[in-house]
């Protein structure tokens, strides 16, 4: 399965290591397609113990992958948890062994619409089945099964991430001992699914994107990718946070530049985010994962009922939101947790005074830290991890 | 693992609590009531506390604790989910007393409430012949500043028990050395600073 692939990929594929999954038994989509073999490209740090019970599972956000602790085979930037993944801090591979896969219609070397159709040996790009949350998680679920890992110590992520550890805890609640949902929802709000739009709609709107079909054109859609990213660093971020850092500063200039340069500090760093984001990224799989997202909604797979999603669970919950995070906000955490008291869950939930918005749970937050470190704590000592 | 001794009405409130079963702590704080039970009575306790640095504290300590309200928070609980649901000094703080003790109720098998005693002599002394606001060492507010909005005496909480329907499973009085007392209940409601009931649906 690995011809075909984009530079990006090859460099991730040389970095970490893959399975070929699927091939006896497909894995049967949300969409009703069954797909197989898949490749899923994953990373770990550490080591199974001999009780195989300290397992963590990271799940990366919409534009994350499984180089979590270490220099990104693209960017050459270091990884994107580091501060939080790495011998002495909260996630130690000297006691966790730590596994990160690329989600499934990622683009860094698990299989998406960037990979053949094995029915026709075409490129799917378009044609690849729309994917679920539920979906990436059944692809995780099977790679923990062809890496002998039984059940899960704890199960963390942010974000897009943060979702998909509600849907382990959903689907697999044997298999997960702690659950970390950062900065999620259950469902995906109707503003977000807004921007994921605008994002998708600037990807479709670029002539160079061709139908999803540019790689057989020899183009790439940069423009629009780059806008989709643009629109959604700033849903990233807190008002304040930008106004703190840029406020109305020029940009190489002392007066305005009557035109349409980028004379505001806020909008050359704007530009430069979307310019580095198409180097490391597919549009095609962009439009994907965002769907994915959109898709996303718990209750709604349980009867309209959330906490019928956690029913009888024994799993150890620790729910984390920050202050000025607008697009997952603390209410739509604290939705999860009335939840997972309505299920009599064992649950924490901490709300960490910020003003970094979204982007805080991938940044150095000591409360952040402090919190992740005490329930990992508690919940070892319950799991018998010494 | 803390071997400190906790507040001597926590002590009687976790005396309470039989091992092994399950507790919801409303108004924890600083999580020293839950981290006694979790250590040495093996009890699935949970917190609930209003205050987000008690909370945040909490959790950095190990322990199941999220943010809430005791007048708005525990009905999402389903009912029987815990053997004991604790109210330690907080009753006196919530904006509906009655309804949270139903709440506490349903939610728990039992419920156990400690508060301090309007009717204790000191309180009495201070507003009868000072003619102020009491101001004591369980009562250490100005009248302006005091989250306590609902005091009451330990006859007033018990007339509001028979008013429930609640049975009062036991009732410990504590005088102002935090020693038990031993007293018919006009002298307890005089002597008594704090008391802590045990209670449950009858």
């Amino acid at each position: 399965m690995l011809e075909d692939l984009t530079e990006a990929e090859r460099k991730a594929l040389a970095q970490c290591r893959h399975a070929v999954l699927g091939t006896d038994r497909p894995l049967r989509l949300d969409c009703g397609v069954e797909l197989g073999p898949y490749r899923v490209a994953y990373q770990t740090y550490g080591t199974l113990n001999a009780d195989k019970s300290n397992a963590v599972l990271i799940c990366h956000a919409l534009t994350g992958d499984q180089f979590v602790a270490e220099q990104h085979p693209v960017t050459r930037r270091e990884g994107w948890w580091e501060s939080l993944v790495g011998p002495g801090k909260v996630l130690d591979p000297v006691r966790y062994y730590i596994v990160c896969s690329n989600v499934l219609g990622g683009c860094m070397g698990t299989t998406g619409p960037l990979a053949r159709d094995p029915g026709t040996n075409q490129p799917w790009n378009l044609r690849f089945p729309v994917v679920t949350i539920g979906d990436m998680v059944r692809a995780q679920a099977a790679l923990l099964d062809h890496l002998g890992i039984p059940d899960l110590f704890c199960v963390i992520g942010g974000s897009m991430g943060g979702m998909q550890v509600l849907q382990w805890a959903a689907s697999f609640p044997k298999r997960v001992f702690a659950a970390v949902p950062i900065a999620c929802a259950a469902r995906h709000s109707a503003q977000n699914i807004a921007f994921h739009e605008v994002g998708r709609q600037a990807i479709m709107a670029d002539p160079e994107w061709k139908g999803g079909d540019y790689r057989l054109h020899g183009t790439a859609p940069e423009r629009g990718l780059a806008v989709a990213r643009m629109t959604a660093h700033i849903t990233y971020l807190s008002e304040l946070a930008l106004q703190r850092k840029f406020g109305r500063n020029l940009q190489d200039r002392n007066a305005l530049g009557f035109g349409f340069d980028a004379d505001f500090q806020v909008e050359s760093y704007l530009r430069h985010q979307g310019s580095t984001f198409v180097d490391r990224f597919d549009a095609n799989s962009y439009l994907y994962i965002t769907r994915a997202m959109d898709y996303f909604d718990l209750a709604g797979q349980h009867g309209g009922v959330l906490a019928n999603a956690f029913k009888g669970t024994a799993t150890r919950f620790c729910s984390i939101s920050f202050t000025s995070d607008w697009l997952f906000p603390t209410r739509e955490n604290r939705a999860i947790v009335h939840a997972l008291n309505a299920a009599a869950a064992n649950v924490s939930f901490v709300e960490v005074e910020t003003d970094k918005g979204h982007d805080a749970f991938l940044l150095d937050e000591p409360e952040m830290f402090r919190t992740l470190h005490g329930f990992l704590q508690g919940a070892g000592s319950a799991r018998g991890l010494t | 693992m803390s071997t400190a001794p906790i507040r001597v009405d926590l002590q009687l409130i976790a005396d309470m609590v039989e091992p092994g079963g399950r507790a919801l702590d409303v108004g924890c704080g600083d999580g020293a009531l839950l981290a006694y039970l979790v250590n040495f009575k093996r009890v699935d306790a949970r917190g609930m506390e209003l205050s987000q640095a008690g909370v945040n504290a909490c959790v950095a300590n190990g322990l199941s604790v999220i943010q809430g309200d005791a007048d708005t928070d525990l009905r999402d609980y389903p009912d029987d989910a815990f053997d004991y649901v604790i109210l330690s000094q907080t009753l006196q703080a919530t904006r509906e007393p009655r309804a949270v003790l139903q709440q506490m109720l349903r939610v728990g098998k039992r419920a156990i409430v400690s508060f301090p005693n309007f009717a204790h002599w000191q309180v009495r002394l201070r507003l009868v012949f000072g003619g102020r606001m009491p101001e004591t060492p369980s009562l250490p507010f100005k009248w302006y500043d005091t989250p306590n909005i609902h005091l009451c005496s330990i006859d007033d909480f018990r007339a509001l028990c028979r008013d429930m329907g609640v049975r009062v499973e036991r009732a410990v009085v504590l005088n102002r050395n935090s020693r038990r007392i031993h007293m018919p209940p006009l002298l307890a409601n005089l002597f008594g600073e704090q008391a802590v009931f045990m209670l449950r649906r009858d």
